[in-house]
């Protein structure tokens, strides 16, 4: 028995038994123990509770969702919250970290050292933080009576951005990004094809695009209702119009502005990975300043810096559950108020974390391609 | 075409030559220097305004406030203790003082190599940990037992930063070691939570923690609410240091292990003498940056109810007299993070500089 012990074969396959053994019995142990107690307080475990209408409502959904939606109609406005202040903060994040970087690896002392302070003030200072700071300042604006008005269409106030609104539901919005996206993918196709001249694909794409929303303008509207509203001070708060809640904006503002100084490092660390002898490899082939920026540095430093920023998308995406600290409804609030009120532990835990997986793992994917396209051909066919 | 020599540059020196260089080398450059130089000043000016000449500092309440053209100071002065100390006992505010300072010269002298050591870092984590915790609970030497409930303010986060570290580094290195062991099993565990958990923000794993462990957990397995959160922070910090540990064990050449294997040394000896300390070595910057991240980090437990700092300068304004002052108060707890994250990102400058020039 002591001497099998001895042989590595016999001891590997005990410790892997153990391990394995380890691991079920804790999971199994985990699903009982919560089985047990669920049970014994009345709630039957399963996906059935998804049908059941909430009877809480969120403040800020992209589809309509109140106190009698069903508890899944609640998770997705929940999952579409996440995915809008994700994308549109890391838009934000995104064009903060280029203007950030470029201005750190800038010949000129002055605007590199406001990048330096930019970046060293916002990256050292907790997210949750900047969070409530927005939040606060922003909820700390004049009253509705009080608002700012900004250039006579818009209005400021604690209660949000108010801007004008085009009469339009979200079904031709969504019909709009379709639209959007079949007009990039057709150009770009097209532009390679060459078939018409190239010069006249974009300007066709954007006009398609234009006479899409004038359609969808005017068919989706009710006759008689005006085409744009704008927001009117009716007592004391605004009618009509489009409202932009502080708490979405004060999310979107720390994640930009938090996300543009990690982004900013990024971005200076690709330019900085580009070689010199690149640089001056073009110079001596007579390309001008502004060519050997366009055609040989850009190109390289977004290559440099793919790998990292798709990290940062992904850290970034998971940063938005912060959300709750100033009440806006993402996907995680949504699950946690849930979890509160039906008593569904183990099955919104897990809708929770196949959420973020699912989210991820798309983030993780679709940059994975952008690196495959973007990677510099020849090696492959070589080897 | 004839080639025209181009007069030889002029050579330059000193303060002039970095100011063309730098500041105006065409005018367009001149331009960006003046006008964004400019601006620079403008808000400087501003700001130092607000944070230091238009300042109140000595009023009772928020409403002797508004007419203060710059910061209201006079917040920190009426609920500094609050931020700093939460509900810890007022007689007792020195003991938690004099305990985030322990944490703090811990973390100054774990930055001298003189303490770079298998064995003196965690034995130095531990001192000054145990030191730490001595100081915060008390019950021994005429100090009254203060529970955990009572901590808050600023060593609540450094409670949760110093035992995260300290539990986590070890579960780190725990994970890295099974994530390369040659049997699958083991690898394939390590490797499911760590992608597991890596995937997932830490808020929900806090959550978790929290709110739903008690649902899954035998009633003696429960523990302190504080214990779990920790724990499971714990495993977070764990499952990205990992990947860190791991990746400076695979700098190494596979030679050295195999070497060591043919002199005869044992699996722990060659991990406890060979493997983890160049490991650490490679992986130092990567390091710092993850224990940093994790300082700031800690301001998340704020959402779950626990009254750290952040919570405790939320508090500080929440009440009705001085929620005017979020700006002073933000400020406030702001800078407390800034120098301790700063601080310790600097340092970790210095190491990847040095360690560069010492390469070459």
């Amino acid at each position: 028995m002591l001497s099998a012990l001895r042989n590595r074969r016999v001891r590997g396959w005990i410790i892997q038994a153990a391990v394995l053994g380890i691991v079920v019995g804790l999971t199994a142990s985990f699903i009982l123990t919560a089985r047990h107690n669920l049970t014994a307080q009345g709630i039957s475990t399963g996906f059935g509770f998804l049908e059941r209408t909430t009877g809480w409502p969120i403040n800020f959904s992209l589809i309509e969702a109140d106190d009698r939606s069903t508890y899944a109609r609640m998770l997705l406005a929940g999952l579409l919250n996440t995915l809008l202040v994700g994308v549109i903060g890391l838009a934000g994040a995104s064009l903060i970290g280029m203007t950030v970087g470029l201005a750190r690896i800038s010949t000129n002392a002055v605007l590199n050292m406001i990048g330096t302070v930019y970046v060293e003030i916002f990256r050292n200072v907790p997210l949750i933080l900047q969070g409530f700071f927005w939040y606060a300042l922003l909820t700390h604006l004049p009253s509705p009576r009080q608002a700012i008005p900004l250039g006579g269409f818009g209005f400021l106030s604690n209660r949000g951005l108010m801007l004008p609104a085009f009469d339009m539901g979200w079904l031709d919005l969504g019909l709009l990004v379709i639209g959007v996206m079949a007009a990039v993918f057709g150009a770009t196709r097209l532009q390679r094809a060459a078939l018409i001249n190239p010069r006249w694909v974009w300007p066709g794409a954007l006009a398609g695009l234009f006479v899409l929303f004038l359609v969808l303008l005017f068919t989706g509207h009710q006759p008689g209702d005006p085409l744009v509203t704008y927001p009117e001070l009716k007592g004391l708060r605004f009618v009509g119009g489009f409202v932009i809640k502080p708490e979405f904006s004060a999310l979107v503002i720390a994640i930009s502005v938090f996300g543009g100084a990690y982004i900013g490092e990024i971005v200076r660390g690709g330019f900085l990975a580009v070689e010199r002898g690149r640089i001056e490899a073009g110079l001596a082939l007579g390309l001008s300043g502004f060519q050997v920026n366009w055609l040989v540095r850009i190109p390289l430093a977004i290559r440099a810096m793919l790998p990292a920023l798709a990290n940062q998308y992904v850290w970034l995406m998971k940063a938005t559950t912060i959300g709750i600290a100033i009440g806006f409804p993402d996907y995680f609030m949504v699950v946690s108020t849930s979890i509160n009120q039906s008593g569904q532990t183990i099955e919104l835990l897990a809708l929770l974390m196949g959420g973020f997986l699912i989210i991820n793992y798309s983030i993780g994917w679709v940059m994975n391609v952008l690196n495959r396209r973007l990677a510099i051909k020849g090696r492959e066919t070589e080897t | 075409m004839t080639a025209t020599a181009m007069p030889p540059p002029v050579l330059e020196r000193g303060a002039l030559r970095w100011v063309r260089r730098r500041l105006f080398s065409n005018w367009f450059d001149g331009a960006i220097t003046i006008l964004f130089g400019a601006a620079t000043l403008w808000v400087a000016s501003m700001a130092l305004d607000w944070a230091l000449l238009d300042t109140v500092w000595n009023v009772p309440d928020g409403s002797g406030c508004r007419e203060a053209e710059g910061a209201c100071w006079a917040v920190i002065r009426a609920r500094g203790r609050l931020i700093l100390f939460g509900l810890y006992p007022y007689e007792e505010h020195w003991r938690s003082t004099l305990a985030c300072l322990a944490i703090v010269v811990t973390t100054v002298l774990s930055c001298v190599p003189r303490f770079w050591g298998m064995k003196r870092l965690p034995l130095l984590w531990l001192v000054g940990f145990g030191t730490f915790m001595a100081l915060m609970f008390g019950g021994f030497l005429g100090m009254p037992l203060v529970t955990t409930e009572k901590w808050g303010g600023l060593s609540l986060t450094v409670f949760l930063f110093a035992a995260v570290v300290v539990s986590g580094m070890p579960l780190a290195v725990a994970l890295a070691l099974a994530r390369r062991s040659k049997l699958p099993v083991v690898r394939g565990v390590a490797g499911a939570v760590i992608d597991v958990t890596r995937s997932l923000p830490l808020l929900t794993i806090l959550f978790t923690a929290a709110v739903v462990a008690p649902f899954a957990l035998p009633g003696w397995a429960q523990g302190d609410k504080l214990v779990r959160v920790t724990l499971a922070f714990a495993l977070f910090f764990a499952a990205y240091q990992a990947e860190i540990i791991r990746a400076g064990l695979q700098a190494i050449p596979e030679g050295q292990d195999e070497a060591a294997a043919a002199l005869g040394l044992r699996y722990w000896t060659r991990v406890s003498r060979i493997l983890l300390p160049q490991a650490f070595q490679n992986s130092l910057p990567a390091t710092i940056n993850q224990v940093v991240i994790t300082f700031k980090e800690t301001s998340i437990v704020t959402i779950i109810g626990f009254f750290e700092i952040m919570a405790s300068g939320n508090a500080a304004i929440g009440r009705g007299d001085w929620s005017g002052q979020y700006v002073e108060v933000y400020v406030f707890v702001g800078l407390i993070y800034f120098v301790f994250v700063f601080g310790l990102s600097r340092y970790g400058a210095y190491l990847e500089r040095r360690a560069r020039r010492m390469d070459r």
